[in-house]
């Protein structure tokens, strides 16, 4: 079987210590020097940053994220001892592990650090998509002429340079597809690396089927209720049988359970969403109060959909209860647009049946799906007041520009007394 | 209730009747048809609720009685039945199972009782006039194909009719738009319409009217208030309830200063838009109109496919002004075109910009389209 020391790259053969340079970290697969998609995940990225900037911190628990009502946005290894997990509000994570260290986010450095990883792996293959701030898959096949390596050895090397030169960790997962390198990315993390060849559909047999990217709460109860609780059981149905129980994705979903993805690695980062949301300092029940977060929300997006040359073909509505059960609603909307207005008024139909008198921690808004930012707010028949709201926005965006985002505010941004909620 | 009927006759009222019932059957005897004999009149009546139509039926009636049957079911045998046929219903009341008897065949059919039947009221209907069959399916031929499918502007999803005037002529106005293109149609002010609110027909509404306008010759007598329209055609009375909602103000997006006129033959043009988008099989891709002085090319192109291209020059084709090119989904192209039978006035502003179409001999009718980039 093909080995590969993580530290001196060299063939430890069938040792169990590296005989070159005596270290221990030896990776092992039949198919090691053939498999070329790569999935690379940076550990606790934001924390890790932190960390190597303040070394001090290095044994301690470190949380990053905003304020008593924000939620944890990375949490370090040792604070996940505790049970932290990214995305858990503050406060509880607090609770967990009152010693932990808050730093307040500083995504332009994480930017900036990331850009330096990219650009490394850049170097390994033109084949990079990125995911995230933190995640990228990789396609690295035919680059073994070039390396002189094959993949395998490419990604340790690649591994170790990111720590010695960038002084974060990362976990690479190595497979023949997309989806079973994702998997294997996130089996030996921290600092991990491993991987998945033709063992794919045997290793997920037993698994949950919620390990399965795609398959959330509300799909995992779904199947529960039909039996399915481990992926070896959506693997056994047959084509019929999954289209019949599961519909349309029935299909695709047995042979992902099955370890099968077809995906290929477009370089092209795909943005799928544009949003904005916000937690509340204190939790909001009445409408008129809602509307004023969402108006501000809707420019937010507005604008980020305008920078970034895209446009919303629909709108989605995120609402977070006091208790934390979150609520999304979604509408389609007719015609693509970049106009807050248009996002403001559609999302406002759908907070009009979600406002009930229920008190709500966090609203937010977002785009999907997108749309081509040639595609926005076409002129429409059916719509004679169009031209008018496109010239006004066309003028608020201007005087923005050139006097700051201050200079013109809308109406419905301000609070009133009255409307308090 | 009994009686006798020829099957030609019923089944011509089944299928008026067996278009408007609920098909989604989530209300089991919105299904059914209620057949009802009083007087020796057998009237056959259906509703979905937003839909009510009544229908007397020839028959030869020897006992009162009503009963409420499945339409598509009744509708289905009695299609079956051989041509020249007599059919006799027989419901002796109450729980009892409707019996049908033609020849040799016998049925029974569970039924429902009468008095959960729902019956749509009309109320009062103050505004009433009529207007010959031909003129109600020249106002609905040329606008249906633009009423709008998209449910959140449910006020697109119907024709706007209104009283108003255009060249100070009072006319009655149908208007249709799904924000891509815009029919405008108006006839002549019927008397007793004058005073009439601006209504907008739902579309399943609309598709009925059409289809018993096809066997309808005679006048059409129209009711209506600001909430329900009413259609009396012949031995059919079709009630229905009228969108509630706010038509736009679709005069402001007339444009009025095209300048740039092309004229063309409708046949001419639609078969030549045909070809060339052929080689498309994706419908939204637009066909492009290049225009020179008396020269229209028409092209198309698809990324896998190729492309294609037709010159139509002077000889069919009158273009003065200068050079212009535009795009247009075919299908709106030809939706147009349709109603149109000798020769189509193109009228461009610019690329970008609304056009307007009409017939060059019918100003009747008047087209908006978007174009399309291209």
């Amino acid at each position: 079987m093909a080995a590969l020391c993580r530290d001196c790259f060299g063939d430890p053969g069938e040792a169990r210590v590296c005989p070159v340079c005596g270290g221990g970290r030896i990776v092992r697969h039949g198919e090691l020097n053939s498999l070329t998609m790569a999935h690379v995940d940076c550990d606790a990225f934001y924390a890790s940053v932190e960390k190597r900037d303040r070394p001090e911190l290095a044994a301690r628990p470190v949380l990053v994220g905003g304020g008593t009502r924000g939620v944890v946005a990375a949490s370090c290894y040792v604070a996940r001892m505790y049970g932290v997990r990214s995305a858990m509000p503050m406060f509880k994570a607090l609770q967990a592990c009152p010693d932990a260290v808050v730093i307040k986010p500083d995504f332009q450095k994480y930017a900036a650090v990331a850009r330096v990883i990219r650009g490394m792996m850049e170097a390994l293959t033109p084949l990079v998509q990125p995911l995230s701030i933190d995640e990228a898959v990789l396609d690295l096949r035919g680059t073994e002429a070039v390396h002189g390596a094959p993949a395998a050895t490419v990604l340790a090397r690649f591994a170790r340079r990111v720590e010695t030169e960038v002084g974060v960790t990362v976990s690479v997962g190595l497979a023949a597809n997309r989806l079973m390198a994702k998997i294997a990315a996130g089996r030996d993390k921290p600092r991990g690396f491993c991987v998945i060849g033709a063992e794919a559909a045997s290793l997920l047999a037993p698994e949950p089927v919620r390990l399965l990217p795609g398959i959330g709460p509300a799909l995992a109860k779904k199947l529960e209720a039909m039996g399915i609780t481990r992926l070896g059981q959506l693997q056994a149905l047959d084509a019929r049988t999954a289209r019949a129980k599961l519909g349309e994705d029935g299909l695709s979903l047995v042979a992902r359970a099955r370890g099968e993805d077809a995906r290929s690695v477009s370089i092209e980062r795909e943005t799928k969403s544009v949003s904005a949301e916000t937690t509340f300092e204190a939790d909001i029940s009445g409408t008129a109060a809602l509307e004023r977060h969402l108006w501000r929300l809707s420019e937010k997006v507005a604008g980020r959909l305008k920078a970034a040359d895209l446009a919303a073909g629909g709108v989605v509505l995120k609402l977070k209860t006091a208790s934390f059960v979150s609520r999304t609603r979604a509408h389609r909307l007719a015609n693509p647009t970049q106009l807050p207005d248009v996002l403001f008024e559609a999302a406002r139909g759908l907070l009009a049946r979600e406002a009930d008198g229920t008190a709500f921690r966090l609203i937010g808004i977002g785009a999907s799906p997108l749309a081509e930012g040639s595609a926005a707010d076409p002129p429409d028949l059916a719509d004679p007041a169009g031209p008018k709201r496109l010239a006004a926005q066309a003028a608020i965006d201007a005087l923005r520009g050139k006097f700051g985002a201050a200079a013109v505010v809308r109406g419905r941004g301000f609070s009133s007394p009255k409307a308090k909620g | 209730m009994k009686f006798k009927a020829d099957r030609a006759i019923l089944l011509r009222a089944l299928a008026h009747v067996q278009s408007v019932v609920e098909k989604r059957n989530t209300i089991p005897i919105l299904a059914n048809v209620m057949i009802a004999v009083r007087d020796g009149r057998l009237t056959f009546t259906a509703t979905d609720m937003e839909i009510a139509i009544v229908e007397d039926v020839a028959a030869t009636a020897t006992r009162n009685g009503a009963c409420t049957a499945p339409a598509a079911t009744l509708y289905d045998i009695v299609r079956k039945l051989p041509d020249n046929a007599e059919v006799e219903l027989d419901h002796p009341g109450g729980d009892a199972q409707l019996a049908l008897r033609a020849g040799r065949y016998a049925t029974s059919l569970v039924v429902l009782p009468t008095e959960d039947f729902p019956s749509m009221t009309a109320g009062t209907l103050p505004h009433k006039f009529s207007l010959p069959a031909h003129t109600l399916r020249a106002l609905i031929d040329r606008t249906k194909f633009a009423i709008s499918t998209e449910e959140t502007r449910y006020y697109l999803n119907g024709i706007y009719m209104h009283a108003t005037e255009s060249d100070g002529q009072k006319v009655l106005r149908a208007v249709a738009t799904d924000g891509h293109r815009l029919a405008r149609v108006e006839e002549p002010l019927p008397a007793g319409a004058g005073a009439m609110p601006g209504v907008i027909m739902p579309r399943k509404t609309i598709n009925e009217v059409r289809k018993l306008l096809d066997e309808v010759s005679e006048d059409v007598e129209i009711a209506l208030s600001d909430t329900r329209i009413q259609f009396k055609a012949g031995t059919i009375t079709l009630t229905s309830k009228l969108i509630d909602g706010t038509f736009p103000e679709y005069e402001r997006v007339i444009p009025h200063d095209n300048d740039k006129v092309l004229r063309v033959g409708s046949k001419d043009f639609a078969d030549a838009v045909a070809r060339v988008s052929a080689i498309s099989s994706e419908r939204s891709k637009p066909v492009k109109l290049s225009l020179a002085r008396d020269l229209l090319v028409l092209s198309a192109s698809s990324p896998e496919q190729g492309t294609a291209t037709e010159e139509l020059d002077g000889e069919r084709v009158s273009y003065e002004a200068g050079p212009l090119e535009i795009g247009f989904q075919a299908r709106y192209l030809n939706d147009i075109t349709d109603q149109i039978s000798e020769k189509v006035e193109f009228r461009f502003k610019d690329g970008s910009m609304p056009t307007v179409v009409q017939d060059v001999s019918d100003t009747s009718a008047l087209y908006v389209l978007m174009p399309m980039r291209v």
